[in-house]
């Protein structure tokens, strides 16, 4: 101490003090984890990953919303006209260019996620500009694709993972 | 913290003083000194600490016949107002309660805007008083989701769905947040939680906003330094405490007209339905005083950039100090400002009215003005008009321009007309 360069080099105290600091940080760490973690889905809801619907009875122009972790799914059995609408627009054009085909593998079947991108809300179906989908939170308009057309929306409505079980069924997640 | 050494008069309290100074501090707070000159916008931080207690008591009993689940939640709250003795009373006092509390405060940070209370040296007071008002909205869009009604849930999906802006690690913060993959039983029991928990860091923090109040003291209506203890000085108790609670006491006029006759008037009646994931409300609204940040939300076109500026609206107000660069403090003696002030007034209604409209055509485009001069206001108009503003001379004392005779005399009459015209 009372010599003044002692004090400026590194020495072994100096590396104690790391050390411990580091070791310290680390076990804080370890102990907030759990904490921080716990708020993140549980094993429960975790579980709750798929749903199967049954679609026999949808006629074209119809659709059906159900229930898939909490969240609305649309399943839309589209019309010809639909299809075509949704099929004739230039992809470039778009705010979050994704083309009709990629988005509804059989094109008469659309199943997307039925949550506006912007915040949240469940849009209303066939309405809006575009005579696909309306929200009424903050005025997104989407088309026959669930694509976002107009609106403080940042990207087309989600398309989850799903498949055909069999001709009536799709398995949703 | 007092201003002169304190002795306890009893044996009793000598002996328990010496020990743990309580006496010593309720003294400091009976004698604390205060300028004479306080006008009745000085009442409201006596009014909001009454707001404060009377939300924890309420919210306390309340919590006793309150169920967080998703499955009960909502009929836990017609069992509180149908069932339960006194139920419709203590539930209509705290939901009324948290807009009183919010006007309070408002009018608050409008006092504190027109006569500098936020300048050196109260930086922190202003600070921390920033920083319960950002808890307050907190726990009161909590509270508002612990129904589980129709808007409760309706407005939690939309505001939880403001992290998702958050580019990268947006979706698993709201995720994360959530406690699932949508608002659900997760997130509404740990917003019980956190709304039963705020509270008591509010109380914390207003313990620590008087705390920094009393080392400069109250700023005033003529906003000059003060000595204190003076002639410019009056004790807080009786002087203070008196006005206080005379106009406590009208608050609660105002208060019970709302409790007894329009207990719902500001409410959503989408919220008497109960929360259903299918439905969105044809018309999302928050409640009333967070109706300009969510016009400022909606107003700009784009998710992310829209978030940053309600935040940014909000934070801008910590900086203040820093963009606020005149030296005099009260709006009394700086002419262009004072009508700025009013025009910012304005504004914010403005925003509030648009904010409760839809966001389409006139009402977009009105919003986008106001936003835009919302900002301008406090990044443009107050700091070049610290260096453009002549202001108007400033008294010697706060009972100099009373007593008359002074030199500053036509500030003293500006000082009493703007006085009526606030009233």
């Amino acid at each position: 101490m009372s010599d003044q360069k002692d004090e400026k080099k590194t020495n072994r105290r100096d590396f104690l003090f790391t050390a411990t600091a580091a070791a310290g940080a680390v076990g804080v760490g370890a102990a907030v984890w759990p904490l921080v973690d716990q708020m993140n889905p549980d094993a429960s809801v975790k579980a709750l990953a798929s749903t199967e619907v049954d679609v026999s009875s949808m006629q074209p122009g119809q659709s059906l919303t159900v229930l898939w972790r909490g969240k609305p799914v649309f399943i839309k059995r589209r019309t010809d006209d639909e299809i075509k609408k949704a099929r004739a627009v230039n992809v470039n054009d778009l705010k979050h260019p994704e083309k009709d085909e990629d988005r509804a593998k059989n094109p008469e079947w659309l199943v997307m996620l039925g949550i506006c991108t912007h915040l949240g809300c469940v849009p209303l179906t066939d309405k809006g500009d575009y005579d696909g989908w309306f929200c009424p939170c903050h005025g997104s308009h989407y088309d026959t694709s669930g694509r976002i057309r107009k609106g403080p929306a940042p990207t087309n409505m989600e398309i989850p993972k799903y498949e055909f079980v069999n001709t009536n069924t799709i398995k949703i997640g | 913290m007092s201003d002169h050494e304190y002795t306890p008069s009893s044996k009793f309290g000598k002996w328990f003083n010496d020990r743990l100074p309580l006496l010593t501090l309720a003294n400091h707070l009976t004698d604390y000194p205060t300028p004479k000159n306080l006008n009745y916008w000085w009442t409201f931080g006596g009014i909001l600490t009454f707001c404060l207690i009377t939300q924890i008591v309420t919210g306390l009993v309340l919590a006793m016949h309150y169920i967080a689940h998703a499955d009960m939640a909502f009929s836990s709250v017609e069992h509180i107002m149908r069932d339960v003795n006194y139920g419709w009373l203590l539930r209509y006092v705290h939901a009324n309660g948290a807009s009183m509390f919010f006007l309070a405060v408002y009018i608050h940070i409008f006092r504190s805007l027109f006569y500098g209370s936020y300048k050196s040296p109260r930086e922190i007071i202003w600070i921390l008083g920033i920083i319960i008002y950002l808890l307050m909205m907190a726990a009161a869009f909590m509270g508002y989701v612990l129904p589980w009604g129709q808007m409760s849930f309706w407005g939690a999906t939309v505001i939880t769905n403001l992290f998702s802006a958050i580019p990268l690690v947006g979706e698993s913060i709201t995720t994360w947040l959530w406690g699932g993959y949508s608002v659900d039983n997760p997130t509404l029991t740990r917003f019980f939680t956190l709304h039963y928990l705020i509270p008591f860091l509010i109380l914390g923090l207003v313990v620590l906003h008087i705390w920094a109040l009393h080392v400069p003291g109250n700023n005033n209506p003529v906003g000059i330094d003060i000595k204190k203890p003076s002639k410019d000085t009056v004790p807080f108790h009786p002087y203070i405490v008196i006005k206080d609670a005379f106009a406590l006491l009208m608050f609660c006029i105002v208060f019970a007209l709302f409790v007894f006759y329009q207990p719902n008037i500001l409410g959503h009646a989408d919220n008497y339905i109960e929360a259903d994931p299918l439905v969105t409300p044809a018309h999302i609204v928050p409640e009333w005083y967070l109706l300009p940040f969510y016009a400022i939300l909606r107003s700009v076109p784009d998710k992310l950039m829209g978030v940053v500026a309600m935040l940014s609206a909000i934070l801008i107000l910590a900086a203040l100090p820093w963009l606020d660069t005149s030296k005099v403090r009260s709006a009394v003696f700086r002419p262009l400002f004072r009508q700025f002030y009013w025009i910012l007034v304005a504004d914010v209604l403005i925003l509030g009215y648009v904010g409760a409209m839809p966001a389409e055509g006139l009402y977009l485009l009105i919003a986008r003005v106001a936003t835009a001069y919302y900002f301008a206001h406090f990044l443009i108009i107050l700091p070049v008009l610290g260096w453009k503003e002549k202001t108007t001379p400033l008294p010697l004392s706060i009972t100099e321009p009373v007593l008359g005779g002074s030199p500053n005399l036509a500030a003293a009459r500006s000082d009493d007309k703007i006085e009526k015209s606030i009233k």
